[in-house]
């Protein structure tokens, strides 16, 4: 089937609604998710949302922009980033107004609490600056930005996964997408098209992300010609479920919880001497593995244990409470009376499609656009997190450069005339879906995603070094090579997840091999990439950012390009 | 530990109506029913269908039966059932069913749109936020719990003998929005649910407070709207808020 947009918006995420509303209504605006919109992983944001709003205590963008430029470890683009820090007030307010129903201060405005690596005077004291609805900040934005769309006119295509991009004569002119239900392709031409189609964590064994958290965006971005940024530079969350992977938020710690190990000892205290358990997640994960390897980890194990005991049934109830009843279901403990087993999680990707600070996906080291494409959210890299995101920046980066993406497409599109119709743009999708049924192969999509994922995980998370780094690049070769022999067993086409998780698995060995080569090619220590063989930072040579283009022939092709210094040189990282 | 589910199957493509298939898997205690399902699938029956996404009851795609409970799959664990080692596992009553456990949601949002679920203000444009005291914040806060799994709407006996009644999880997010106190349009929105298809169809029965896997008095949020209709009928209107 074919439809006509003005705009396409792929995901339903915070990014990709916020650019929804901002359109809605006044141009033809479609929105794909291959699940339900509201079941978008920005509803298991939890913590909060940044913004230098002074509600509590004094607080400036200023200071909120030289957190985030010293969080992302100086590789953060400043101009950027300060064009987040300053319009994050706005940003808030603009929701206050929308509904969302922010927890309040006892003068009724938007309450704040602590988030890690959020300070006063350019690191004197933690500071408040994330606000929060309870634990539950993701799902409210996302319920109210929903139906706010929904409210301006947004034609949502649910359960509708896009398989690529219409592209022709170097412009982008729409997306293919199978329906979910029928396992129809179906083409939707349009002026412009936002990919907004979230993270990649289940790349990784362990991770806070959902099942549909896979990359899509990023992988047929890339293969249509759009290069990836900083990919090598993978968030752990220092407070994931053992085991599980499940998050306990960083407000946790915000409101007073602390990291123990087998001796009972605070340990950060040790390594962060001044802000301690709310240091940036990078530097806690990683202290955490040393005190693991040191044989303090809990009973001698891989994990450690967050204790929020002393923060009395009240609070926990009130400000924590969701987070509590993941502690108790999923962990058996009751966090008032117990501490929680936790271990550092796979959380967010600071890298993604490289883009300007309008959206608009860019495709060489002069920031040339791609004609008719933008990306936003955790898909994209502004760069605004640079080599280490700080808690509380993704949420309001979704809806900061959502909203711009938003306003300069529809800029874009009254510019521009419609591009070129490409004959039967589905015809390739079609072809690549019936050799993934038709294949006799012995292979099966699940064997090799759990190798893969073990593979990142042991090779490719907190700790890195060169012959691991290589190990995993063959390992992901030799997966990809073996990725064709896979045999889908379902031959329906209703909700047919076995044919979906092939494809998502063939996303997500691209983002693999380019995490890897990153994590190769940066012979330093830098934010989330931490070479053991290289332990220090090298400005000389790698204050650059890194991107790949895909070369079907050679492989991907690296070239690097200068971060944007504006106001704050780079320093020793110490907190 | 072995364990054995049975589980409700229906393939449009092919069946008729919906039967029942046996699956044998070894599963942990500790493990979720949704691992338990992904197990089937990933190594037994590649065609089994069951929406789910963030496995930790955040989302709300998960809700189905659970030996004759309706519960989410990524929220229970094998320990948490006293069934031995048996699951049965079937698709949310209700709605109809498009495969295996997957049933059709459309009904379900169609209601949700209908009570206007956006905040309506009197279009004061502020440069900051709206002043809302804590306590009356706190007011609304069970409904923002809510994830739409549509579990209490499935549960609800009075919406299955009718189909035009909004249900508990439409009618919980108007609450929401008639007591949060930012919000102008409280009485065109008590007028619109004042019928019996709307909150006058609840009749307290509490089967949606039961299997609200979030832990929400849908029940007594509901009671409240009621009080509040009622209060309107008798006593001048409210002022409108600011
Ligand atoms: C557990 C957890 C807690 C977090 N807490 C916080 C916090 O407190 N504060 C904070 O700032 N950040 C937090 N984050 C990070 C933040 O939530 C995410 O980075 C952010 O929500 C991503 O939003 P998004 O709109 O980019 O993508 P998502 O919300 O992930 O949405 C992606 C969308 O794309 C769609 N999609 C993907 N692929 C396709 C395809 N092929 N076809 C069609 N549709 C597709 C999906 O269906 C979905 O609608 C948290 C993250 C996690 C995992
Ligand atoms: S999978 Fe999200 S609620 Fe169960």
């Amino acid at each position: 089937m074919k439809h006509e947009y003005d705009i396409v918006i792929v995901g339903a995420g915070l990014a990709g609604l916020r650019a929804a509303v901002e359109i809605g209504g006044d141009t033809r605006v479609a929105v794909l998710s291959k699940v339900f919109a509201t079941r978008s992983h920005s509803g298991a944001a939890q913590g909060g949302i940044g913004a230098a709003l002074g509600n509590e205590e004094e607080d400036h963008p200023e200071w909120h922009m030289f957190d985030t430029v010293k969080g992302s470890d100086y590789l953060g683009d400043q101009d950027a980033i300060e064009i987040l820090t300053e319009d994050a007030p706005r940003a808030i307010y603009e929701l206050e107004h929308l509904g969302v129903p922010f927890n309040r201060t006892r003068e009724g405005k938007i309450a704040q609490r602590a988030f890690g690596g959020h300070t006063r005077q350019f690191g004197a004291a933690p500071v408040k600056r994330a606000c929060y609805a309870a634990t539950r900040t993701g799902r409210v934005i996302l319920d109210t930005l929903w139906e706010q769309s929904l409210q301006k006119g947004v034609a949502f295509y649910d359960e509708y996964q896009i398989l690529s991009l219409i592209i022709r004569d170097g412009q982008c002119g729409g997306v293919v997408a199978y329906e979910l239900a029928t396992g129809k392709l179906h083409t939707f031409h349009s002026q412009a098209v936002l990919f907004a189609t979230g993270g990649a964590g289940k790349i990784y064994k362990t991770t806070s992300n959902a099942f549909a958290s896979t990359g899509d965006g990023m992988a047929i971005a890339f293969r249509a010609g759009a290069p990836l940024e900083d990919m090598e530079f993978v968030q752990f969350h220092p407070t994931g479920i053992y085991k599980l992977g499940i998050l306990i938020s960083e407000a946790a710690r915000g409101e007073g919880g602390i990291l123990l190990n087998n001796d009972g000892e605070r340990f950060m205290e040790r390594y962060a001497p001044v802000i301690k358990d709310l240091a940036p997640r990078d530097m806690i994960s990683r202290c955490m593995l040393e005190e693991i390897r040191a044989g303090r980890g809990i009973r001698g194990q891989d994990y450690l244990h967050l204790d929020l005991t002393h923060l009395g049934q009240a609070v926990i109830e009130s400000k924590l409470a969701e987070i509590a009843s993941f502690a108790r279901t999923y962990a058996g403990a009751d966090p008032v009376k117990d501490p929680i087993p936790v271990q550092p999680t796979c959380h967010y990707m600071m890298g993604g499609i490289a883009t300007d600070a309008d959206g608009r996906v860019v495709v060489d080291r002069a920031g040339t656009p791609f004609p008719g494409l933008y990306a936003a959210g955790e898909c994209a890299c502004v760069s605004v997190h640079g080599a280490n995101r700080l808690g509380c920046n993704a949420l309001l980066d979704t809806l900061v450069f959502g909203r711009r993406a938003g306003i300069e497409m529809q800029r874009y599109i009254r510019a521009t005339g419609s591009p070129h119709r490409s004959a039967e743009p589905e015809k390739k999708d079609a072809d690549r879906l019936r050799g993934l049924m038709e294949s006799k192969g012995r292979e099966r999509s699940g064997r090799i995603r759990a190798e893969m994922q073990a593979t990142m995980m042991d090779k490719v998370s907190v700790f890195r070094v060169q012959d691991g780094l290589r190990a995993a690049v063959a390992k992901i070769k030799e997966l990809q090579e073996r990725y064709p022999q896979i045999a889908i067993q379902d031959k329906g086409h209703c909700f047919n997840r076995d044919l979906l998780d092939a494809i998502e698995l063939g996303h997500m060995l691209d983002l693999a091999e380019v995490i890897i080569l990153g994590a190769l090619y940066r012979e330093e220590s830098r934010g989330a990439h931490s070479r053991e063989d290289f332990p220090a930072r090298d400005d000389t040579r790698f204050l650059v950012h890194t991107l790949f283009g895909y070369d079907a022939i050679r492989g991907p092709q690296i070239f690097t390009k200068p971060v944007k210094i504006t106001r704050f040189q780079p320093q020793e990282r110490k907190y | 530990m072995k364990c054995s589910f049975t589980v409700y199957r229906f393939d449009p493509a092919v069946d008729k109506k919906g039967r029942y298939q046996e699956y044998t898997l070894e599963a942990e205690r500790t493990d979720k029913i949704l691992d338990c399902l992904n197990k089937i699938r990933w190594e037994q029956d590649p065609t089994l269908a069951y929406r789910f996404s963030c496995a930790h009851g955040i989302c709300g795609s998960d809700a189905m039966v659970i030996n004759g409970r309706i519960e989410l799959a990524c929220q229970k664990l094998v320990k948490d059932f006293k069934t031995g080692n048996n699951f049965v596992i079937e698709p949310l009553p209700l709605f109809s069913v498009i495969k295996d456990l997957i049933v059709d949601m459309n009904p379900f949002f169609a209601k949700h749109r209908h009570i206007r679920p956006y905040l309506i203000t009197a279009g004061k444009a502020l440069a900051e936020e709206f002043l809302q005291d804590a306590a009356q914040q706190a007011v609304i806060e069970p409904a923002l719990r809510c994830i739409l799994c549509a579990s209490c709407t499935a549960a609800c006996p009075i919406n299955r003998a009718n189909g035009e009644y909004l249900g508990p999880a439409a009618l919980l997010r108007a609450f929401r929005y008639i007591f949060d106190s930012r919000d102008a349009a409280t009485d065109s929105r008590l007028v619109q649910i004042d019928s019996p298809e709307g909150v006058w169809g609840c009749k307290s029965m509490r089967w949606c407070t039961d299997v609200c896997p979030k832990g929400i008095p849908v029940t007594k949020c509901l009671g409240q709207i009621k009080r509040l209709v009622k209060q309107r009928a008798q006593g001048p209107s409210r002022e409108p808020r600011p």
